[in-house]
């Protein structure tokens, strides 16, 4: 350690006895700063850790051409495969688990090892935090959205949006959608009591919900009490919403509504947002269970 | 001296976990300018005490005012105002030391340089590698350099030099004593007490939650009207001596021996004697008992009861109480 080099930038900033004169900052330009940073940094540190950037965008992919070569067929009485339809629902199982579950894991281990208690101690905006991973959220999101459209269009024969209405269906799906899961995923943080039993704990509601909000399971092949408990949650209706964006209109005969309400999808998951946000700013620890 | 002299003011302080009182009526005050450094055994309340200082951890009751604030509640501008090196951390491990510098620099109103600051703490070698790839030590030293790069007024580090080399402790002694004369106040624990004498103009010991003694390194449970105790050879073998004035003693050896003292030896109580000592009466007295590891434990302090009792305490004390056990209260 070089003690020639103490007389550097600071030091002539201050006289002994003396609080140095402290420059201020705006709070809107504080907070630009540190989410700037923030982002960046998640940025890095989730495609440094290149086998969570693998696996990560892998498990959707493996599952849809599983499922999609053990349910062989068309939906009744239609010229739509029961492969098409997989594509639309891991589209909104991949979706929920780069947001809702690698978050809520993450921020769990985060908050155990102590990342998160030395970001509070400093004078970060809190929110940067929460911002920086919706950066991070966002750029997996959309990289394992467009993984699974392109592996729909050539391999299963998923048409892309075919109009600029089914475009932007497709667009706030996805967004709206990912809000909403991205903030119950930290809401969800908070529940285990470790990050050891992140994993398992996050594991097991989230995939009673694909199960029944027609991700590993067409929705045709759901019973209606089923869909009706999934409708509570948002998974359900981010997969509605990719089906209105990507299958033929006629397909939404089949549908438990008899057809594909935007409104409703919209309003489930803005709601859910709320909640979720809500919930996440009453529960989010910045410490370990038992600190404080 | 007023109080607007004073980054910390502390008054009966309490916080307990459960039934584990970790800290039981603390008073304590610190100028600012100055390097107060809190000694006491394993489990005595020091990481307590100092979290709540940083705002991390909520009291049950007492006064506590830092940098004129209450840290419960202050805001991020006070937080600009001071720097923390926690006990143990370990995140950010994809990131480079200079990332990771520069990351947290972006947080504070009027940073260091940060490639300066990764220099201070003897890292420049390293500045390219993965966080990752640090030895423990080096680890440390980047803890080291995310708490001052915001260039706090005052700054808190809890065992800082924890896993440091000989080599390495020097140097972050430097670097304390710099940002002292740069006018940094630094409250620091340590279970070193050559490096609480080499920095601090005050040294506090607590143990089992309360104050024992308080003051210069030098002055301690009165060390400097402690006798001094006299050795050296004579005639018929060692001969030691407990005196108030060594230096006429050494006068009449001298004459006695007619020049040179064969094997003389003057030696004052070292701070770890007084600390001992002071440990000691404290586990004797109250229930604070010295936990598994302490010095306390392993050397049998002068004016405390038998090691083995002491030992039986401590596996009685709450201070064992494992770490899991239902905590008093959320943040
Ligand atoms: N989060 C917690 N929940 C329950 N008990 C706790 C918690 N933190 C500390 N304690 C207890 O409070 C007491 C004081 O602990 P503290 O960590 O403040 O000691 P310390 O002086 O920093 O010890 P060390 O020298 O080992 O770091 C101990 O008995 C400890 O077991
Ligand atoms: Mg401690």
């Amino acid at each position: 350690m070089s003690a020639t080099l103490s007389e550097g930038a600071g030091a002539g900033l201050r006289g002994a006895g003396w609080a140095p004169a402290r420059p201020t900052v705006s709070p809107a330009k504080a907070l630009v700063k540190a989410s700037l940073s923030r982002g960046h940094v998640e940025v890095l540190q989730f495609f440094r850790s290149k086998d969570a950037v693998v696996f990560t965008l892998a498990l959707p992919v493996v599952l849809l051409a599983l499922l999609a070569s053990i349910l062989s067929g068309h939906v009744q009485g239609t010229s739509v495969s029961y492969s098409q339809v997989y594509v639309t629902g891991l589209l909104a199982g991949g979706l929920a688990s780069t947001s809702f579950l690698n978050l809520g894991v993450f921020i769990a281990t985060e908050r155990e090892n102590g990342g998160l208690k030395r970001l509070a101690g400093t004078p970060m905006p809190r929110a940067a935090y929460f911002l920086g991973k919706v950066v991070v959220v966002l750029i997996t999101s959309v990289l394992e959205v467009a993984v699974l459209m392109v592996m729909g269009h050539f391999l299963y024969g998923v048409k892309f949006p075919a109009s600029l209405g089914r475009w932007w269906v497709f667009i706030w799906v996805t967004l709206l959608g990912g809000t909403a899961m991205t903030l119950l995923g930290v809401a969800a943080s908070s529940i285990p009591r470790s990050a050891r039993s992140a994993g398992a704990v996050l594991n097991l509601p989230f995939l009673v919900l694909e199960f029944i909000s027609g991700v590993f399971v067409p929705f045709t092949q759901l019973s209606h009490t089923l869909l009706d408990i999934a409708g509570i949650f948002p998974l359900r209706w981010i997969a509605e919403g990719y089906r209105s964006a990507l299958l033929p209109s006629f397909i939404q005969q089949a549908e438990i509504g008899h057809r594909w309400d935007h409104v409703q999808m919209a309003a489930v998951m803005g709601v859910w947002c709320v909640v979720a946000l809500v919930f996440a700013a009453r529960t989010f620890r910045w410490t370990a269970k038992g600190e404080g | 001296m007023g109080p607007a002299d004073l980054v910390i003011e502390v008054r009966g302080l309490r916080k307990a976990y459960g039934p584990v009182v970790a800290v039981d009526g603390l008073d304590l005050e610190m100028t600012r300018g100055e390097v107060l450094a809190l000694l006491g055994p394993n489990g005595a309340g020091k990481t307590t005490t100092v979290e709540i200082l940083e705002g991390y951890r909520r009291r049950d009751s007492g006064h506590a005012r830092v940098l004129g604030e209450d840290p419960q509640h202050a805001g991020a501008a006070w937080r600009a105002r001071r720097g923390v090196v926690l006990q143990s951390c370990d995140d950010v491990v994809d990131l480079t030391v200079r990332e990771c510098v520069h990351h947290f620099s972006h947080f504070y109103p009027a940073p260091a340089q940060p490639d300066e600051v990764i220099e201070r703490v003897g890292l420049g070698a390293k500045r390219d590698a993965r966080i990752r790839s640090l030895s423990g030590g080096q680890r440390r030293r980047l803890d080291v350099a995310l708490g001052i790069v915001g260039q706090p007024e005052l700054l808190f580090l809890d065992e800082p030099t924890t896993g440091f080399d000989p080599e390495a402790r020097r140097g972050f002694w430097d670097l304390v004593r710099d940002l002292a004369g740069e006018g940094t106040s630094i409250l620091l624990t340590t279970h070193y007490l050559e490096e609480a004498e080499a920095l601090a103009s005050r040294v506090a010991v607590i143990s089992g939650g309360r104050l024992v003694d308080m003051g210069p390194p030098g002055e301690l449970g009165g060390r400097h009207d402690r006798p001094a105790e006299v050795s050296w050879l004579g005639p018929d073998g060692w001969q030691r001596t407990s005196t108030h004035e060594p230096t006429r003693l050494v006068v009449q050896l001298q004459a006695a021996f007619g020049g040179e003292v064969p094997g003389l030896t003057v030696r004052r109580p070292s701070l770890e004697d007084i600390y001992l000592e002071l440990i000691g009466a404290a586990g004797a007295e109250g229930g604070g008992a010295p936990a598994e590891g302490s010095p306390a434990r392993r050397r049998t302090a002068p004016a405390g009861p038998p090691a083995r009792a002491r030992v039986g305490a401590a596996a009685k004390a709450p201070a064992e109480a494992p770490a899991e056990a239902p905590a008093g209260g959320e943040p």
